[in-house]
């Protein structure tokens, strides 16, 4: 009778007593790390990418006529979407990482893994949705539109696309990380042993 | 036990009646598909022949890429949906649905994206980069692209809504045909 006294289990906030103690899964913690670092400096070399240039816009007598031009990030709504995309998918990466380190034994009934899997794939699909916008959009700065008439402003603002492109190609390293993670969160929920279903109340 | 009381019932414990979840579920799958085939067949249809100034141009959705993304990207997705629908109630396949589903949610998002972005510069042309709007020229094609658009954000939320259920699927993995 004692003994099983001693075996009651909790419900709730705190962790099932277990024999053996938690692993921690470093994988999944490195490739959130990763992942943070590249969302991170994919919002930060987009939000911080500025290019001014002064052209000669027409001739007057002999003086020329200098307009100068900025290309900045937030004149295109896809770029926006971009870094406000990113922003959130490495802020999603940061609390994920401070939830794995500080908070390990916070759970509610196997709900945890069910909220980190959920979350994963939001923030995938946010990360995703932004890739494709900002893709398209810097492929028709690069390139142009002849149907349309409208020229592509690559050559006359080089540095800007190449630090967007930069930013794509993080964001798409981050992005396929994320998916990996989710992946691998996915696949924690199916463990048999994640709920305790036999717990007495 | 206390806790037992305000625990979401909802979430974890399956619904009563087997028959109507699983007729609730394929209705949904009907949306989706019908939605997905809307989207494609209004964006591939879409085209408007315009003059200015002598010279005559046809906007067809060939033209820019995004929207060549978006026919193919939602015609595989149609395809998919359709198997889908095909499905028998207990079969093993319906685990790789639940990863499918997850792969093609992501698909539609993106191509959406990419599309509304670039539909948005056709509709309100870029004032930093010289690029016009050019749907003042070809009205009647604009609103087919953005009729195909509003589909395929119909097609985006139901997909969504069937990848969330896909996951309450695996925490309650009776559902999977175990029993």
């Amino acid at each position: 009778m004692a003994s099983e006294d001693g075996e009651k289990v909790e419900h709730g906030l705190n962790e099932v007593p277990e024999k053996k103690p938690k692993k921690k899964d470093w994988v999944l913690l490195s490739l959130r790390v990763i992942a943070f670092l590249a969302t991170a400096s994919a919002t930060i070399v987009m939000a911080l990418n500025k290019q001014t240039k002064s052209f000669v816009v027409a001739t007057v007598g002999s003086t020329p006529i200098t307009a100068t031009l900025a290309a900045k990030f937030n004149q295109t709504p896809a770029f926006v979407f971009f870094v406000i995309a990113n922003g959130n998918a490495s802020l999603h990466n940061l609390v994920m990482i401070t939830m794995d380190v500080f908070g390990s034994q916070y759970d509610y009934k196997g709900l945890r893994l069910a909220l980190i899997a959920i979350l994963d794939m939001m923030a995938m699909a946010l990360a995703s949705a932004g890739d494709g916008a900002a893709a398209f959009m810097s492929e028709l700065g690069k390139n142009g539109n002849s149907h349309a008439r409208w020229d592509k402003i690559c050559d006359k603002f080089e540095t800007y696309c190449n630090r967007s492109g930069a930013a794509l190609i993080a964001s798409f390293v981050g992005f396929i990380l994320l998916l990996i993670i989710s992946v691998m969160s996915i696949i924690k929920l199916l463990k048999p042993n994640r709920i305790n279903h036999n717990a007495s109340p | 036990m206390l806790l037992d009381a305000t625990f979401p019932v909802f979430l974890v414990k399956p619904m009563a009646n087997t028959r109507s979840r699983r007729v609730c579920h394929l209705l949904l799958r009907f949306v989706a598909f019908a939605a997905t085939l809307a989207a494609v067949i209004m964006m591939a249809t879409s085209h408007e022949r315009a003059t200015i100034f002598t010279v005559s141009f046809e906007a067809k959705y060939t033209n820019s890429p995004a929207f060549k993304y978006f026919v193919v990207a939602f015609s595989v997705i149609t395809v998919y949906g359709f198997l889908v629908l095909f499905l028998p109630a207990k079969s093993l396949l319906w685990r790789l649905v639940v990863a499918l589903d997850l792969v093609f949610t992501i698909l539609l998002v993106s191509s959406f994206s990419a599309t509304l972005a670039i539909a948005q510069v056709g509709k309100k042309g870029n004032n930093d980069a010289g690029w016009l709007p050019i749907c003042d020229s070809v009205p009647k094609y604009c609103d087919q692209v953005t009729r195909a658009l509003i589909a395929g954000f119909v097609a985006m939320i139901v997909y969504i809504i069937l990848l969330l259920h896909s996951v309450h699927t695996i925490i309650d993995p009776l559902l999977l045909g175990k029993n």
